[in-house]
């Protein structure tokens, strides 16, 4: 085995930060399917708000991307 | 049966669906195969080494003013807009030929979105927002063509584009509204004690907008051709049992076209949230 415990540190810290995606993956997965809930129960309104639904899932992927972003940085930059 | 026009229709469309299929599919084969010649045993090839940065012509060290494949696919990029927005508008049939349509089309499609999310008084920027638009489209879309190279993939390119919208939407906030551009770190709905955390809240998450707004679309692209080369080191490695991730590997590019299209939308709209809320900072 080769590496010293700093390293596995690293590996297994962003390994962590990953679970982050997923809880960003429920976030969004909650953004469209009460999206569609909603354009099932009143279709006519919907195609007005896939512009709201998209801006929807951008900010809850960014708290994605932050737990991403850590990942990279114990990978690169520590 | 062939004359009822409702059938001609669908038929056109489905064999239209399948020629798509097809293509996908082709693409997605030569991606594999490009990488099959680099095979040498193993899972050799490294997902992480289609995003290297080297320069065309030679082995040296990359500077400011070398010429890697990174300007090269950007200047591609340029070079497909140009084209088709050129060729686009050289005609100006009243019935549109096909490259017409698409310019058309992109036109309308990005101009609908300024309006209905920035409002009627964000439209002379416009054009800002449809080049760069145009501009991760085709990056992404010229990535996809199999043994490219990705220039969205490289936080370092996203990182540009969206510094260039956080500034130009904080002096334009600044120029339009004066010190009246504050107001927006200020949320006059909230009651009075919770505003000056809501004001620090505020504050973090405007200037945390370019470092999402980059990765975000950097993040997207890397992970999923990184997924696809992934799959495409399988294939080398299982040999004849290879149909099994080649079959993923047409699958994951078809999702990837959609990604392709969706960050470029993505990026597009939310610098239609900003610019609205420079050019109406009042909650």
């Amino acid at each position: 085995m080769e590496g010293d415990i700093a390293q596995m540190g690293q590996f297994i810290g962003a390994g962590l930060a990953a679970i982050g995606s997923g809880a960003a993956a429920i976030g969004v997965g909650h953004v469209a399917g009460n999206f569609l809930a909603g354009a099932l129960r009143n279709p006519s309104a919907a195609g007005g708000q896939t512009a709201t639904l998209f801006i929807g899932i951008a900010f809850a992927e960014a708290l994605g991307i932050f737990a991403f972003l850590v990942a990279l940085l114990l990978m690169f930059a520590v | 049966m062939a004359s009822d026009p409702n059938t001609a229709e669908t038929e056109s469309q489905g064999s239209g669906k399948t020629i798509a299929l097809i293509l996908v599919a082709i693409a997605a084969l030569l991606f594999v195969l490009g990488l099959v010649d680099d095979y040498e045993g193993g899972l050799s090839i490294h997902p992480m080494d289609q995003f290297e940065v080297k320069p065309i012509f030679g082995d040296g060290a990359v500077n400011w003013y070398t010429p890697t494949n990174v300007t090269l696919w950007m200047a591609l990029a340029i070079a497909a807009v140009s084209a088709l927005m050129v060729m686009g508008t050289k005609g100006r049939a009243v019935i549109p030929s096909r490259g017409q349509s698409i310019a058309e089309l992109a036109y309308g499609f990005v101009r609908k979105m300024v309006e209905d999310v920035a409002g009627r008084d964000a439209l002379p920027y416009f054009p800002y927002i449809f080049t760069l638009f145009l501009f991760i489209l085709f990056a992404n879309f010229l990535g996809l063509i199999p043994r490219s190279f990705t220039t969205t993939s490289h936080i370092a390119v996203t990182a540009v584009l969206a510094m260039a919208v956080f500034l130009t939407v904080t002096i334009l906030g600044f120029v339009k509204n004066g010190a009246g551009f504050l107001s927006l770190f200020w949320v006059s709905s909230a009651p009075l004690p919770l505003r000056p955390i809501l004001a620090v809240i505020e504050l973090i998450s405007y200037f945390v907008r370019p470092v999402s707004h980059s990765i975000r679309l950097a993040g997207n692209v890397m992970a999923g051709h990184a997924v696809l080369k992934v799959f495409a080191g399988f294939a080398g490695a299982l040999g004849a049992a290879a149909v099994a991730p080649i079959i993923g590997v047409i699958a994951i590019y078809g999702l990837e076209v959609l990604v392709s299209f969706i960050q470029a939308y993505v990026f597009t709209i939310l610098t239609c949230v900003y610019l609205r809320d420079a050019l109406h900072p009042h909650h």
